[in-house]
């Protein structure tokens, strides 16, 4: 069921569309930068844009950064908001449970391609982000590159760093993925799935600016979302990585037993 | 095979107020065709998507090949094709890649021998030489071809088929018609749901009537259209074989003559001997129409002011 899944994601043309947009932006950028030669001083713009003109190698880190407040959480929210719903509006889903797929066995399924497709997705970011760096920014060959603290990293502890961070961005990603595949369930309509879990996100991301919901902010999906540029402090930061692991294994846990307890005992009417 | 097929017992479905399928009692014997009637709205739908464990019941029980729906569901339906409300498929894929994932969505589909399975059915169906092609370029009718061809794909005990002949020309609905007789023949009970009455008055067997909801009819086909006892004449001279048949006659409606007696060729030798012309001779039975005007109260989208809803969504 999980090859099934895997498949249909993956020889989706829209799936490799949506990949292609989303490397659009950090290669945009990159050749801004290599023509203009303005970064952004530090401490403003995306995270670690002010440092690639000097390594190259940490523009992975820095396309990372472009897409995760808006354009990554998007396609999620699109893949996952598609998972049910696409299939009840297709037709397909009625057919799927009548084969019997099984509804539990359907939604891990669908879960574990929406995992799939983070994972892909965000992997060939940042190998686009590295190829893109190398070829246009200074790549500095020897020694200690520069870390987000002034401290000084070596290229391994970077690209160990790197993939660290690619996991923490994947995770980050399965409580908007959460959000979109519960309401995919409740809904026929993928679109209306997909706008909820955006709903949700936007509204998570207005709250976080408001003095006044300071007291909700630890708990809001996407207040540790940017906590991965801590993997580049010396040493690692670790405090705010593991709440933002917490933070969204609670939601993923809470939002998929709401979408099984839902799928599993609903009238198949699509 | 024989014995039970599909079994419900006082199944119940209730959408808040509206009960849209009413305590029906269901009985599909093996190796019959049953044709299972009703008009748009009385419930039919609501009823097949329960066989299938797609919609859960209210109240009651049902069996398929002996299990109950839904709990035994990855057992049973394994050895049951369907095809519900129409036709469904992943538009940017080909026919064939449609039904290799389907058939690998579920058990009971051997990954060896899949592909000679669905060049089969392909081909039983007649659409073996567009199997590679995407589905989104496929006619109603080839779309409709290729759901029949999923159903079929595992070389299912029961086929539950809604609307089979939807969306095809006179010369498709032939063709599925022998399809589903040679597979009826060769042991495959088949559930037919339709509206449309000459469809199941030629494939059934048995024939199940839904009227908003309730069973009003389930019988063979051969008994509800059994010979009345009468026979009809035609003549081009009614005025005279009236006066000949005398209180024989139970109807006349112009050179159309209903006449009491099982015999045909005893009121013709009788009309004959009298030299009244004879066009036409044969025993009265009633047809399907009648059978199933007789039961249903009528249309079930036709809402008249006053009345409150009992039986829609289908």
């Amino acid at each position: 069921m999980i090859g099934v899944e895997l498949r249909k994601l993956f020889r989706r043309p829209r799936t490799w569309i949506t990949i292609a947009l989303l490397n659009a932006l950090p290669v945009l950028v990159a050749v801004l930068l290599k023509v203009t030669d303005l970064a952004p001083r530090p401490g403003e713009g995306p995270a670690f844009l002010s440092a690639v003109l000097t390594n190259g190698t940490l523009y992975p880190l820095a396309a990372l950064a472009i897409v995760l407040p808006l354009f990554l959480p998007i396609a999620v929210a699109v893949v996952a908001g598609d998972a049910v719903a696409g299939e009840a509006q297709g037709g397909t889903l009625r057919y799927l449970l009548a084969r019997p797929a099984g509804r539990t066995r359907l939604l891990v399924a669908k879960l574990v391609a929406v995992i799939a497709f983070v994972l892909v997705t965000v992997v060939i970011v940042a190998a686009v982000g590295y190829v893109v760096g190398t070829a246009l920014f200074e790549v500095q060959s020897l020694g200690a590159t520069t870390g987000i603290s002034g401290t000084s990293l070596t290229p391994e502890q970077v690209a160990g760093r790197t993939l660290l961070s690619i996991g923490y961005i994947t995770v980050s990603m399965l409580g908007v993925a959460a959000f979109a595949l519960f309401f995919s369930t409740l809904t026929d309509s993928p679109q209306l799935a997909t706008l909820g879990a955006l709903a949700v996100l936007i509204g998570s991301s207005l709250l976080f600016t408001l003095d006044a919901a300071s007291d909700i902010a630890p708990y809001l999906p996407t207040r540790y979302w940017l906590s991965f540029v801590d993997f580049f402090r010396e040493p690692i930061l670790w405090r705010n990585i593991t709440r933002g692991l917490g933070l969204q294994a609670v939601y993923v846990v809470v939002l998929l037993g709401a979408a099984w307890a839902n799928f599993t005992t609903k009238d198949v009417t699509s | 095979m024989n014995g039970t097929v599909i079994a419900t017992a006082g199944l119940r479905k209730a959408y808040g107020a509206v009960r849209a399928v009413d305590g029906i009692d269901l009985d599909v014997r093996a190796g019959d065709v049953y044709g299972f009637l009703g008009a748009n709205g009385s419930g039919k739908t609501t009823t097949v998507r329960m066989l299938l464990g797609l919609v859960l019941p209210t109240s009651g029980t049902v069996e398929v090949l002996g299990r109950p729906i839904p709990k035994a569901g990855r057992e049973v339906l394994p050895r049951v094709g369907a095809l519900i409300e129409g036709p469904a498929a992943y538009p940017h894929l080909s026919a064939s890649a449609n039904l290799s994932l389907m058939d690998a969505a579920g058990p009971g589909g051997a990954r060896r021998g899949r592909r000679q399975r669905i060049a089969e059915v392909l081909d039983q169906v007649g659409l073996g030489g567009v199997g590679k092609r995407q589905v989104r370029g496929f006619s109603l009718g080839m779309r409709q071809r290729l759901g029949l061809a999923g159903a079929l794909l595992r070389r299912p005990d029961l086929l539950i088929l809604d609307e089979p002949t939807n969306g095809l020309d006179p010369q498709g609905i032939h063709e599925i018609r022998t399809l589903l007789l040679d597979l009826n023949r060769t042991g495959t009970t088949v559930f037919l749901s339709s509206h449309l009455l000459a469809e199941i008055e030629q494939l059934a067997t048995r024939v199940g009537v839904l009227d908003r909801g309730r069973m009003v009819l389930q019988d063979d086909l051969a008994t509800l259209t059994a010979p009345t006892g009468a026979t009809v004449v035609r003549t081009p001279d009614p005025a005279r074989a009236v006066r000949e048949l005398g209180d024989r006659v139970l109807s006349a409606d112009g050179e159309r003559l209903v006449v009491r007696g099982s015999e045909p060729a005893e009121v013709n030798a009788v009309l004959v001997g009298a030299g009244v012309p004879v066009s036409g001779l044969a025993l009265d039975r009633p047809t399907l129409e009648d059978v199933v005007l007789a039961a249903a109260a009528g249309s079930g989208d036709r809402v008249p002011v006053g009345t409150t809803v009992s039986g829609a969504a289908a």
